[in-house]
């Protein structure tokens, strides 16, 4: 049997323990991920007992009441607490999510929070997504269209632009990819469910020119094909799109179309 | 002295924010080819603009005539004829050329049978000069803001835009009265950064984070106004504060006025339409101000609904289901995550929320930031756009989606401007010394603080102080009381905590640092409320119900710098931009 050693730092080690300070009867113990960079500890565990009397129902509600009542070092992202920016995907209870459309009372026993899964981690629950970005950029989200005048607009049936529905509405928050175990693997090769979702939703648009050519950029065994519909992603998506449907139709189209 | 090492870069132009007017703007200049540098202390898809739900206005005429004008008219009304004509004007003008490009870039408008964009009518838009509801409002289902936001960062992916992201900007660095660059905190790594500009673009958004409920991100803190302040320059328009309608009660969150476009209302514990009463033509689709104190009467005269009558309801499930599924997807979702209701049987529960700064950094209409120091005049090297500028197209109240649209044509009038002042590649100035360091004096001293304050609690203290003194009404005795609250507040800030001292995502130091930025704004809009002594928009004086067009035909411009405040006026602008059309004189509002 092979034996695989992990590095050092990785291993997670149990931390503080903040106990609850408000006498409260209806606690919850809620444990959270943290690193620092600029220390040269590992990984820790920290537990807060959380008064959930005084809590409103999200994950988010959560952090931001250890945040702001019992330790403020707490990092995360978060910004429109209603999800629609994206910036709260983290994973909670084992599955990712928005923290702040998440119930906390869908999560049973004690309420773990971590990065979301396999990335490099900046801080706490701050998870590195710079790859991702670029593997944004490299599907170039922009339209192409050669044809179009100034002054008019580029019509557009209502069936076609029905297409984009289920497509255009991804936030980006990267809950699909990282719950991936092929982009877990090939994460710096295999475009992933957010990004590829992204080019279909390029590829469907009636208004697009370069149709053939993005379905050619993507056609790569890497790229797209390390999807083996494995549905994380649509089981994850916190918008209730579906990546993997998406995916799919992309094989289905390189499948028929002769680029 | 505070010693940090500095990263130094040179830009023609710097960026600041990356939201709908900044990347439009950054767009811009890259076109231009100017040495653009985008900053952002959020990646640019988490930006505000995100949230916005109805859509951008724009008299294209795709549904019914229309004609800019009206628009125009409608604009300068809905402001209450605080809006200075000549901006609005050019707003109005460009809003059809500015939806037309967006359309190009990308943005997935809903359609109509014949493949036009679509559009749906929207709160005081109207035809013909306030005769008749006109359908005005381009919308992408109720995710307009969404994809617009997105569609902009492609296009600045497109020209190559250089991004800063997550970097934290803490103060302008200003020379002789000229802005050449700012400090920014690279929260990635602890990095210090300095940017050296001919032109530093604001575009830095709102503020509404000063109140307890608001539709706002946690991250609308208006750095940019704060920067501007303490640059020693007025911030203008603050008392004018957008109360929305239709916030979810208990959690704040925005329900598109675009339900009510779509045949939603408004309806009190007694089961009346109560609009009826107060706006007998436009109803529901009365401007926001108009809406929102309404509702304010209907629950304070006891005509409220839920246990503590303390909000009304909003009905939509006599529509269509085509018409929820297809163009209201968005807040079906956020109605049954937020208030546990599903709108195709129940419902909405709703409040008026704080929603939109009609006040910013004064600009003129090419987005170049305005002073006054004995007479009115442009400060050099500073621009300012978006929510974060007060142009002012949107007066003493802004129209439901005007706001996407002032996004883009002033994020590209800036880009504009700047292409005509600056030839790329000019040398950079040397910036006084001294200017860096007062900056990182102010940001270490935050980062050691050691009193025994909270941020979490004094901005809680901030925001309970805005909520019950600045609110939908005023009075003498409440904005009296604000003042000396607010100040406070803001002398407890000598003895604020932070307690994480690292550089490296700290943010709790970040967020230090923009109660920071909010204390201040908070300081200034009571200050600005509590001078106003009459009624116009959506600042509503009890004790002073009416508009005074004899005293307060005026921008009040505030003053700030922790100590002493100052309150001045410059006139609104009382003349247009050209001779395609007559300056609309000031009216009886009614609708």
């Amino acid at each position: 049997m092979v034996q695989i050693s992990l590095p050092q730092n990785s291993k997670v080690n149990k931390g503080k323990y903040f106990e609850d300070k408000t006498g409260s009867k209806n606690i919850r113990k809620v444990n959270v991920y943290r690193w620092d960079p600029s220390t040269e500890e590992n990984p820790r565990i920290d537990t807060y007992e959380v008064d959930m009397d005084n809590c409103p129902s999200k994950v988010l509600d959560i952090l931001n009441k250890i945040k702001n009542e019992i330790d403020p070092t707490l990092a995360y992202r978060r910004s429109c607490a209603h999800g629609v920016c994206g910036s709260c995907a983290m994973n909670m209870g084992g599955k990712n999510g928005l923290a702040c459309t998440k119930p906390h009372a869908e999560i049973d026993g004690d309420i773990d929070i971590y990065p979301l899964p396999h990335l490099k981690v900046k801080k706490d629950l701050i998870g590195d997504l710079d790859g991702l970005y670029k593997q944004y950029e490299s599907i170039e989200p922009w339209l192409k269209n050669n044809s179009s005048k100034e002054t008019t607009e580029i019509f557009q049936s209502k069936e076609d632009r029905a297409k984009l529905d289920g497509a255009y509405e991804c936030i980006m928050c990267a809950c699909c990819s990282t719950s991936c175990p092929s982009y877990w693997w090939n994460g710096d090769k295999y475009l992933g469910p957010a990004v590829l979702l992204q080019a279909y939703r390029w590829i469907v648009d009636s208004r697009d020119d370069e149709r053939k050519a993005r379905l050619k950029k993507v056609a790569d065994e890497l790229k797209l094909y390390r999807c083996h519909t494995i549905l994380n992603c649509t089981s994850a998506c916190p918008k209730g799109l579906n990546p993997a449907k998406a995916i799919a139709e992309i094989k289905k189209m390189l499948a028929t179309t002769n680029v | 002295m505070s010693a940090y090492n500095i990263i130094d870069h040179e830009y023609d132009v710097v960026v600041l924010g990356a939201g709908g007017s900044g990347l439009r703007a950054a767009v811009g200049l890259s076109e231009a080819g100017l040495k653009t540098a985008c900053i952002s202390k959020v990646f640019p898809t988490r930006s505000h603009t995100s949230a916005a739900q109805g859509g951008i206005s724009a008299a294209l005429g795709n549904m019914g005539e229309d004609d800019w004008r009206w628009h125009m008219y409608d604009t300068v009304k809905g402001a209450d004829w605080l809006g200075d004509q000549d901006s609005i004007e050019y707003l109005c003008k460009e809003a059809p050329k500015a939806v037309l490009e967006l359309e190009k870039y990308g943005v997935p408008f809903s359609r109509t049978e014949e493949g036009k964009i679509y559009q749906r009518p929207f709160g005081g838009m109207t035809k013909n000069y306030g005769n008749g509801i006109v359908q005005r409002t381009c919308a992408a289902a109720d995710r307009t803001g969404h994809a617009i936001l997105h569609t902009l960062y492609g296009q600045a992916l497109k020209h190559n835009t250089e991004f800063f992201i997550e970097y934290f900007a803490l103060d302008l660095l200003m020379k002789d009265g000229e802005c050449k660059g700012l400090i920014a905190w690279n929260l990635n790594d602890g990095t210090i950064h300095r940017f050296r500009a001919h032109s530093v673009i604001i575009a830095t958004g709102g503020y509404g984070k000063v109140y307890y409920s608001a539709t706002s991100a946690h991250t609308c803190t208006g750095d940019g106004n704060a920067m501007v302040l303490r640059a020693g320059l007025p911030l203008q328009d603050m008392e004018f504060v957008q109360f929305h309608p239709t916030g979810i009660y208990g959690h704040g969150t925005l329900i598109s006025e675009g339900v009510r476009g779509e045949g939603g209302y408004l309806v009190n514990s007694k089961g009346e339409r109560f609009m009826e009463r107060y706006a007998p033509n436009a109803k529901d689709l009365a401007s926001r101000d108009v809406v929102s104190r309404s509702m304010s009467i209907e629950i304070n005269e006891g005509r409220g609904v839920g246990k503590e009558q303390d909000h009304v309801h909003l009905h939509l499930s006599h529509l269509d289901k085509s018409v929820i599924e297809d163009r209201l997807p968005g807040i079906t979702e956020a109605a049954r995550l937020f208030a546990n209701v599903d709108v195709t049987k129940e419902p909405i529960p709703v409040v008026p929320t704080v929603h939109y700064n009609m006040g910013g950094i004064p600009t003129n209409y090419k987005a170049e930031v305005l002073t006054v120091n004995g007479s009115q005049k442009i400060v050099p090297g500073l621009m300012a756009i978006g929510e974060a500028a007060c142009v002012s197209v949107h007066g003493a109240n802004r129209l439901g989606s005007n706001s996407l649209i002032d996004l883009v044509v002033f994020g590209r009038a800036a880009a504009k401007r700047a292409a005509e002042l600056i030839k790329p590649g000019t040398p950079h100035e040397e910036i006084p010394e001294n200017e860096t360091q007062k900056c990182l004096d102010r940001f270490d001293r935050l980062r050691n603080a050691q009193g025994e304050n909270s941020t979490a609690e004094l901005r809680l203290a901030m925001q309970k102080t805005m909520q019950s003194k600045c609110a939908v009404f005023r009075t003498e005795k409440n904005l009296k009381e604000g003042v000396n609250e607010i100040r406070k507040t803001y002398d407890s800030m000598d003895s604020i905590s932070v307690k994480d001292r690292s550089l490296v995502f700290n943010t709790d130091l970040v967020e230090t640092l923009e109660l920071d930025n909010l204390i201040r704004q908070a300081v200034t809009t009571v200050d600005s409320a509590y001078h106003r002594k009459e009624s116009r928009g959506a600042h509503a004086r009890e004790d002073f119900p009416k508009r005074d067009d004899q005293k307060f035909m005026q921008h009040t411009l505030a003053w700030w710098d922790g100590k002493i405040s100052k309150i001045t006026y410059r006139p609104v602008h009382n003349s247009t931009l050209t001779n395609d059309v007559q300056y609309f004189p000031p009216q009886e509002r009614v609708y």
